[in-house]
This record gives structure tokens, sequence and C-alpha cells, in this order.
């Protein structure tokens, strides 16, 4: 394509926006349209922990890290529905459309594939966000409102979604049946969030604990989170931003080059 | 063509005295653009060479495929399941990678110039590749969408063509409530919305009721008549017969048959006859020179050679004293080739479909 001059790539350009506007309507459509499994069951969940450890256990376990336990978890709950939901849309999106095939509207079609990894991963960011706004409002019932630096909040909050949006991708490429697309949440992620300090701070852990955590990347993302909202971390906030970043490349080079052998698309 | 004295602009030859070679050199120019434009419209819509494509699982698919389908053509491509038409497909829609060898779409390859080959090709998929829970309009709209259109002339073309197809009182339905049939005009609908000039369809009417059958041909007889160039892999090969000027027969990966369907035909030296009669019979009845066997006790079949005259037939028949009631041909005659050509058992029960 890159024997195209100036005018006709200009005309590409605005071809391939409106393919990736497709996929993301497509996306955000989808959904919305079942919203009762997509929307309601994060929200019930994400209100269940506010009530029974926030405000029932909460209230018998003091202060941590200066806040009262309830504003401690809130950051960490609201992080955790982010990536949860991210990475829940963009598996199993992708894994239904391929297979049912109906991805292969899309291959057939002339759209690079960074525009289709793009459009996916902005359907998962977007249903991230979605529910992290419904949990914010929720706990405005349970906890104050806590804002330390707004510019963080919402980098952490970004890359976090586009990690787990990328992570759910990768998943789909490789996952051959509707098994492959819930062991790696239930085995992995979940563990992986609930050691990452959604619950609490690492000061409270056994030295080896606190070790182990240090490798958890949602550890960094929890904590780093947790800055922007409350002014608290149990890592420096420059080495949790560096390591989102990364991953952010990382996972997001990975994942186009999966696109660009076929994986599991083309044979 | 520089300014001349006493002529304010240099025109066209028709406008004032012109020097001898710049009459030369607008001759010359006419010259190209013509062949250009001659060139352009001889590129064949698809031209295929030494296509090879193993699979992982060592199952060799294609050995060596050389084919060409011109501009406007109707063109059918056959073969037994497993033969290797919809590997052929996947590698021109870049859905399966190619193990060697080329393809072009109106001159261009398909592996450098995506964009353009993608723009000028439309696939009708054997199976049914929607979601069955999004709106038939959706689909069409969304797919129009992956090839730039704006929402607004995905939209119009996304009525017309269902309309065309008969299925714009579905347009606000989800998808899985559509018929068998409707949902394979969905995907033609689909197929269509960036107005391709080339459209491959793999068996598009499996399963379809002859009514819908009949309507869909005659769809794709129109929109081939409007330019549109179109190859067809089938199982029914009287839809082969019916719509296809040119044919490709496909078995084991390699291309045994490419020719025009009249040429085939011709070198089919038999045709069979089924005569109904008012008589009732035990035995077929011994015809000179023709061979005849007996089907049931007041139907026959006679087998006509090349050059051998039906009349003749009639007279022996007469003078048997047999009297004629009706006479059919008997099944398709392409599908004889068939059966000729790639020394497969077929069952003759499902309406020539080929199992």
């Amino acid at each position: 394509m890159s024997t195209y001059d100036g005018k006709t790539r200009l005309m590409l350009n605005s071809y391939i926006f409106i393919a990736y506007q497709t996929i993301v309507i497509k996306e955000v459509r989808r959904f919305l349209r079942i919203w009762v499994q997509t929307l309601v069951p994060p929200v019930i969940t994400i209100a269940l922990y506010f009530v029974i450890f926030g405000n029932l256990i909460g209230s018998r376990i003091g202060k941590m890290g200066g806040y009262s336990y309830m504003e401690f978890i809130v950051p960490g709950l609201i992080m955790m529905a982010v990536i949860n939901n991210a990475y829940a849309n963009v598996v199993s999106s992708f894994f239904s459309q391929k297979f049912q095939k109906s991805i292969e509207e899309l291959l057939v079609a002339p759209v690079p594939n960074y525009v289709i990894l793009l459009g996916f991963v902005t359907g998962g960011v977007a249903r991230g966000l979605c529910v992290g706004l419904i949990a914010s409002l929720i706990s405005l019932v349970f906890s104050g409102v806590h804002m330390h630096n707004i510019f963080i909040t919402a980098i952490v909050i970004l890359l976090g979604s586009v990690v787990f949006s990328l992570g759910g991708f990768i998943n789909a490429v490789y996952a051959r049946n509707f098994d492959d697309i819930s062991i790696i949440p239930t085995f992995v992620l979940t563990p992986l969030i609930y050691l990452g300090g959604v619950f609490y701070s690492v000061d409270t852990l056994p030295p080896l604990a606190r070790h182990i955590s240090q490798f958890n990347p949602i550890f960094y993302m929890v904590n780093a989170f947790r800055y922007g909202i409350l002014g608290i971390s149990d890592v420096s906030i420059g080495l949790s931003m560096g390591l989102l970043t990364l991953l952010t490349v990382v996972m997001f080079a990975f994942s186009l080059r999966l696109l660009y052998t076929g994986k599991g698309l083309r044979n | 063509m520089s300014t001349r004295p006493g002529q304010g602009v240099a025109g066209a030859p028709w406008q004032g005295h012109w020097k001898g070679s710049e009459c030369c050199l607008f001759f010359c120019y006419a010259c190209r653009l013509l062949s250009t434009a001659v060139l352009q419209s001889m590129t064949p819509a698809i031209s295929i060479r030494n296509l090879y494509k193993t699979y992982a699982n060592g199952f060799k698919a294609l050995n060596g495929i050389s084919l060409d389908v011109q501009q406007g053509d109707f063109f059918a491509l056959l073969g037994a399941n497993g033969a290797g038409k919809s590997t052929t497909i996947g590698v021109i829609a870049t859905l399966v990678k190619k193990t060697a060898g080329t393809v072009e779409v109106f001159g261009q390859n398909v592996e450098t110039h995506v964009y353009d080959t993608k723009l000028n090709l439309g696939v009708v998929p054997q199976e049914i590749n929607f979601s069955l829970f999004e709106k038939v309009m959706d689909i069409v709209v969304t797919q129009g969408g992956y090839y730039g259109l704006p929402i607004k002339v995905a939209k119009e073309r996304a009525e017309k063509y269902l309309r065309q197809l008969g299925l714009w009182e579905k347009h606000n339905q989800q998808a899985r409530v559509l018929s068998g049939g409707m949902k394979r005009r969905l995907l033609i609908a689909r197929a269509l919305v960036h107005e391709p000039k080339l459209l491959i369809l793999d068996e598009p009417t499996a399963g379809v009721d002859i009514e819908l059958r009949r309507s869909t041909w005659e769809f794709l007889e129109e929109i081939n008549k409007a330019g549109t160039t179109i190859i067809l892999t089938t199982h029914y090969l009287e839809e082969a017969e019916n719509l296809c000027r040119n044919i490709a027969m496909i078995d084991k990966g390699e291309i045994v048959v490419n020719t025009s369907m009249k040429q085939l035909l011709q070198t089919l030296n038999k045709e069979l006859f089924v005569l109904d009669t008012y008589n009732h019979m035990t035995t077929a009845p011994l015809l000179n020179g023709f061979e005849v066997k007996l089907l049931d006790e007041t139907s026959l079949e006679v087998a006509l050679d090349k050059g051998q005259n039906l009349n003749e037939v009639f007279q022996l028949l007469s003078d048997n004293r047999i009297s004629v009631k009706s006479m059919r041909n008997k099944s398709n005659r392409l599908e004889q080739l068939f059966v000729s050509l790639l020394h497969r058992p077929i069952d003759t029960s499902a309406a020539g479909a080929v199992k």
C-alpha cells in the first residue's frame, strides 16, 4: 500500500477511519444489547463488596494507610471492575466471532490488522470505563469523594483497560473452545487480582508474600490507581507507570504479530 | 503542444492547424489510451498461476492450479466435496494462506495490492458466517463500514440490495429469525454492499428450495448482465448448466477440465431419454442399433449416440406396436459428464445433486 500517492493515501485513511469506527460501534452495540449479562453482574458484585467488606467487616478493621478501610478498598474495587470487564469484553466478543466465523467479515475486507486490533481494544476499554463509572457512582454512596491526581487516575485506568483488553484478545486468539476463554480468567486473572493488593496494603503481608507480590502486574496497577485517588501507594508511582506503559507496548506488538501471522484465523 | 502564433492556445486537431509532429504525438497518445483501455478490459478478472496449498495436517488441497476467468464471465467451478473449490476461494479471499503460486484479481496481486483487490472482490461463503443476534440491516451496513463506506451510503446500498433480494421486510429483525434460504440471500446482499466487480459464490443455493433458488439465479443473471463477473461453485449441476458460460472442473486439487459450457456439452456423445408408454411390457423391446432398458412396466430408457435419429426410435417402437405417451430427457447432461470425467458414483435421486 506504500505505492499510493498523497491524495489516495488521504482517501485511504478516511476509509480506514470509517472501518475503525464501524468496529467500535459494533462492539459497543454488542455489550449494550446484552447489558443484563455485561453491565448488571459487575455492578451487583461491586455493590456487595462495598456492603460486606467495606461496611460490615471494614468497620472492625480500622484504618489502613491513613484512610478508613472502605476508602482504602474503593480504588482497588473500581480498578478490578474495569480490568475484569475490559478483558471479558474482548475475549468473549472476539472468540465468539471467531467461533461463528463472522470474523471473516473483517478478514475479507480491506481493514488493516492494526485497525482490527484497535477496534476491539477500544470496545473493551469502552465497557471497562462504563462499568468503572457505574462502580464509582456506587462508591459515592458508601465513601466520600477523593481525587489526589486526576491525570494519573485517568492514565492508569486507560492503560489498565487497554492492557487487559489486549490480554483478552490474546486469550481469544489462542482459544479453541469456550473452556479456554474461562480458564485464564478463573485460574490466572482472579488470583492475580485478589493478591494484587485490592483488599490490603502489602505492608500487612509477611516479607516473602510481599516479595512475591512484586511480580504481580496488577499490584502495580492497583497501587498506581490508588495513588491517583488517595495519594497513597505501596510502590513508586514512576515504576508503576513505567511498567504499565511497557506492558501496553509489548502486548500490543504481540497481539499485532498474532494477527499478521493469522494465528487461529487464517489457515 | 506549444502555443502557435495567431492562435491563443493550442487546441485539439479540429481547432486550427497542427504541425505534422503534433498530429503524430496526438495519434500516439490516443493509441496509448485506447490500448490501455483495451488491455484493461482484457485483463482477466481472476488469474491463478500454479497455486499449491498443503494444510498443516499434511492434506494437499491444491496441486498446482492455474485458471483464468475473464471479465464479465459467468464461470462455474465444479468438483466433488473436498476437491479444492473452497480452498481456492479461501486463497483468493485471503482467508487461506497459500503454500505457493500467485493469485491476481483484475491484474493485481492479492498479496501486494491488498486494498484494491479486496475492494474489487465480494465473497459469498458456503457456511452462514454472520452473527445471528444482529439485525439484518446492521449486518449489511457494518460490512459496508469495513469497506470504508460512509454510514449514509452504506444504508442506501443495504436497502437497495435487501429489497432486490426480498429481505427488506425483515431488515429490522435479528438474523436468526430468517429461513435458511433467506440467510443465504443475506450473505449475497452483504457481499454486494461495496459493489465489487467480481462476485464469488461458494454453493449459494445449497439447501435452498426450488422457488428461492430460481429467484436467486435470476438475480445473479441480472447483476452479471450489468457487468459483474461471477464465479460460482455448486453441487447442483443443473445450476451450472443453466447459468454459466464457462466451466472448470477440479478434482483432487487439480483442474481436469477448463472450457466453455457449450464445448463441454458437445463432447457428450450419449443422451438418455425416458419414454412413458401406453403399453405394459415385461421385457425391453429390441430396437435395432439402440440401447434400451426397461425401467418399469410402462417406461423405457433409450440411449442415443451422436448422429442417431430420434425418428428411427419412434419408427422402431411403432413397428413393435408400442405407443409413446410422453418423453423426457433423463437427468442432467452435465451430470453424466461430471461422472464420466471424475469417475465418481452419484446419487441421482436428489435433484441432480452430486453427493
